[in-house]
């Protein structure tokens, strides 16, 4: 009983963060009310019993994710944008209720038709379950631990190139070649759309 | 306390292995390399995909499952592996000058195209669904970036970001499906996956239809195939020439060949229902492809619709869901790659310091000026047409063969007909070649390696058209694992 | 299932987050009640260490800092994969730590990268 309350707390909560983020017109209130919603899927995992989960989705999404939005909504120009419908959105509210009917139809609807893996609850119980995903992760998980490395890798690399300020200007007069008239060229394109 | 021992095998990862350390090696090197000496990294890609070729066809033959049954290392995935490095050694050939000219002659180029690579060599091998995701997301994770490399040119971070959107969108779908997959059967390993549909006689349940729905749509994006198309044509106008080559052979392929294994293994495509709805979205592809090819000016937007086209005609084999219809796919993407690559490389050569060479009418009297690229692009669009002798020609043959042993009889001749279409557009670009008068003042950036390139696509092009025997027969040999 | 035997080793936090809302809440109310309040309109104007306030603070800010964000979600993520295997290490052993050092040893390579091409100077 205590644990469906605290679930619908923490449900309730959460739902409510993510639609004030989305409604809200100031962005860092929209920022502050997404660390809302992180808290309490938090919370939610420590019900699952999966303390690992949440310990991880506080330490990195309310951590550092938050406060690149944060960064990010800063490097924009502050003064809010108008609000207003994009001609397209009746297709957008569309096809959100489509996925949202399909989300609530699968979590009603579909059928669990196996048995169940080696984790069950007692198990997980049992040795706790940071050690349990560690035994999974370092063993029969390997493979995709180290692409999970790599994949972070490029996500740095491609922050540092595109971000621009890590590429110190080039020195010497190598690859310099007079592009003004294929600037323009370029810009007048880019003018008439 | 005995320690775990995990399941590993690196022989079964050695290829990848070796590029990954190329291309860290790659990344640690590139600061102290002068910005005019960057193409000596190139050079550096180039040795390391080559070694990791060469090893990669010393294990050809091998059969190893390992990494907990997370990777297979079979003869069906050597192909793939053998193809994409030859794509992207192929790539690197003909960016080297390019991205000088476009002024982003950076190292991280070629590191990330090496990155992408190792995502698309572990695709076709991954065995198990969380192997096949990550991997997947590798790829498109350096492919993200390498869109928006131009980082001074609008319509490049346009094309990055739509990329980008769409990207990780159908990747959020694809991962949806992987769950319902996951939750319907326990298991993310293929294998097992089909071997407890097969033991249950589950054929129809509510979470396979939408675990299926999920994934083809995901992969619908990932190919392009209508009607998840609309990112293609802006993405690959966008994006540095190079990377829209690389996107509309490499990520292709390495869709196509993940989809067969999750599809055939996992969903056991032969005994299901499933091909009414792959028969609409292939007939709806390789049509719309065509008819919007017909009213493109430039050619980075026709190749585009080319390719939407292309996947549609490929989606036949996995239809037909016949041994036959998967050595098809095969060998109609390995002449796929070699000539889209060969076409993108001509664009590349138009590409100068004060023209940026990707409109129809910038291939004005090419031939006239030059009678030997004239003749190399005929030796491409008549591939891309299918039209005997060459490497297009042998692909869709044995398609619509397939399509016809399968009895869709319909598919085959909307394939043909689509096929007739397709004529009009690329002999409209021969036209301009042939009877314009020349552009006064169209430079063309020849470089040795660009040549290099040219000579091998066009020499594939043309010699896999002339004799497939070799190219059938390793096609045929990897699909054995599907039986 | 939900509220099992772990939810015990929660009480100690359960009461630490109810300590901190009584304290803050409390603080609030008890001063709201306790404070003498003489209202000035200086005392609603931005505090500005004393001077003035000439403009709006949000300022648009270098894009640095977006970087600096970024490498910090990435090296988080990186520690947050050391807790598990910090907690099985004992069973894993040897092939534990070689997986972890090639785990590392990428990230050492970013950073090496990251440091060369000026991503974590500052001007």
């Amino acid at each position: 009983m205590t644990a469906q309350l605290l679930f619908f707390y923490f449900g309730g909560m959460a739902v409510a963060g993510a639609v004030v983020a989305v409604f809200t017109p100031n962005l860092v209130y929209s920022a502050l009310s997404l660390l809302m919603t992180f808290i309490h899927i938090a919370g939610i995992y420590i019900l699952l019993n999966a303390e690992f989960i949440a310990a991880v989705q506080i330490i990195v999404y309310a951590g550092a994710i938050l406060v690149t939005y944060v960064f990010v909504l800063m490097l924009f120009n502050p003064e809010q944008e108008k609000r207003y419908f994009h001609k397209q959105y009746k297709i957008g509210a569309f096809l959100g209720a489509v996925v949202l009917f399909l989300m609530v139809f699968a979590g009603f609807k579909t059928e669990i038709l196996s048995k169940g893996g080696p984790f069950t609850v007692e198990y997980v119980e049992e040795i706790g379950h940071t050690r349990a995903i560690g035994n999974a992760l370092f063993t029969d998980f390997i493979f995709p631990f180290e692409i999970a490395s790599f994949i972070l890798l490029v996500a740095m690399f491609g922050a540092i190139i595109l971000a621009g300020r890590g590429i110190k200007k080039p020195k010497g007069p190598g690859g310099r070649v007079d592009l003004s008239s294929r600037r323009k060229a370029k810009e007048a394109i880019v003018g008439e759309r | 306390m005995t320690p775990i021992m995990p399941d590993i095998q690196l022989i079964a990862i050695f290829p990848e292995s070796i590029l990954a350390i190329f291309a860290c090696a790659l990344f640690v090197m590139d600061p102290f390399i002068a910005r005019d000496k960057k193409e000596q990294l190139g050079y550096f890609s180039l040795a390391g995909l080559c070694v990791s070729g060469v090893s990669t066809l010393f294990l050809w033959g091998k059969s190893i499952s390992t990494f907990s049954g997370m990777i297979a290392l079979d003869n069906y995935a050597l192909f793939f592996k053998t193809l994409f490095l030859m794509i992207s050694a192929l790539i690197i050939l003909m960016s080297i000058r390019y991205i000088k000219i476009e002024r982003i002659n950076l190292g991280e180029y070629y590191g990330l195209i090496l990155f992408a690579t190792i995502g698309m060599m572990f695709m076709p091998s991954a065995t198990d669904l969380l192997s096949f995701y990550l991997s997947l997301e590798l790829m498109s994770m350096s492919l993200y970036v390498l869109a928006a490399f131009m980082r001074k040119d609008p319509k490049s971070i346009e094309g990055g970001i739509k990329y980008f959107l769409t990207g990780v969108f159908s990747s959020g779908l694809i991962l949806y499906g992987v769950a319902f997959l996951f939750g319907a059967t326990g298991t993310t390993n293929l294998g097992e996956i089909a071997a407890f549909l097969q033991e249950n006689g589950v054929t129809s349940s509510l979470s396979l239809i939408m675990a299926f729905v999920l994934l083809i749509t995901g992969f619908g994006f990932k190919i392009s195939a209508v009607p998840f198309h609309m990112w293609a044509p802006d993405v690959y106008e966008g994006s540095p020439t190079p990377v829209t080559a690389f996107l509309s052979a490499g990520s292709k392929a390495a869709a196509f060949s993940v989809m067969l294994r999750v599809f055939i293994n996992a969903f056991a495509l032969s005994s299901g229902n499933w091909w009414p709805v792959l028969w609409v979205i292939a007939v709806l592809t390789m049509t719309l492809g065509n008819l919007v090819a017909l009213v493109q000016t430039n050619m980075k937007r026709l190749l585009a619709y080319s390719s939407i086209a292309h996947a549609g005609y490929l989606m036949i084999g996995l239809i037909t869901a016949s041994q036959i219809g998967y050595a098809a796919i095969l060998i109609y993407l390995v002449g796929y790659v070699f000539m889209t690559l060969g076409a993108f490389t001509l664009i590349i050569l138009l590409c100068s310091a004060n023209m940026k060479g990707d409109q129809i009418s910038d291939f004005k009297g090419l031939a006239r000026t030059n009678p030997m690229l004239g003749l190399v692009f005929i030796i491409f669009a008549l591939s891309l047409i299918g039209i005997p002798p060459s490497a297009g020609f042998v692909g869709k043959l044995y398609l619509f063969n397939s399509a016809i042993q399968g009895g869709f009889y319909w598919l085959a001749i909307i394939g043909i007909l689509n096929s007739v279409v397709s004529l009009y557009y690329y002999f409209r670009v021969v036209q301009v070649m042939y009877m314009d008068e020349p552009n006064a003042g169209t430079v063309l950036s020849f470089s040795p390696t660009l040549k290099v390139a040219l000579g091998i696509t066009a020499f594939l092009t043309l010699f896999l058209g002339l004799y497939p025997e070799p190219i059938i027969k390793a096609a045929i040999d990897s699909v054995q694992i599907f039986l | 299932m939900i509220g099992s035997a772990t939810s015990i080793n929660y009480i100690p936090i359960f009461i630490f987050i109810v300590i901190s809302l009584v304290f803050g809440i409390g603080t609030l109310v008890i001063s709201y009640f306790v404070q003498v309040r003489i209202d000035d309109p200086e005392k609603l104007s931005t505090y500005e260490c004393g001077s003035e306030p000439i403009s709006d603070a949000r300022n648009p800010f270098p894009a640095r800092y977006y970087i600096i964000a970024m490498l910090f979600v990435i090296f988080d993520v990186e520690v947050a994969f050391l807790y598990p295997w910090a907690v099985v290490f004992d069973k894993i052993g040897l092939f534990g730590l070689i997986e972890m050092i090639v785990f590392i040893a990428l990230f050492l390579v970013a950073y090496v990268y990251a440091w060369k091409k000026g991503g974590l100077e500052w001007d």
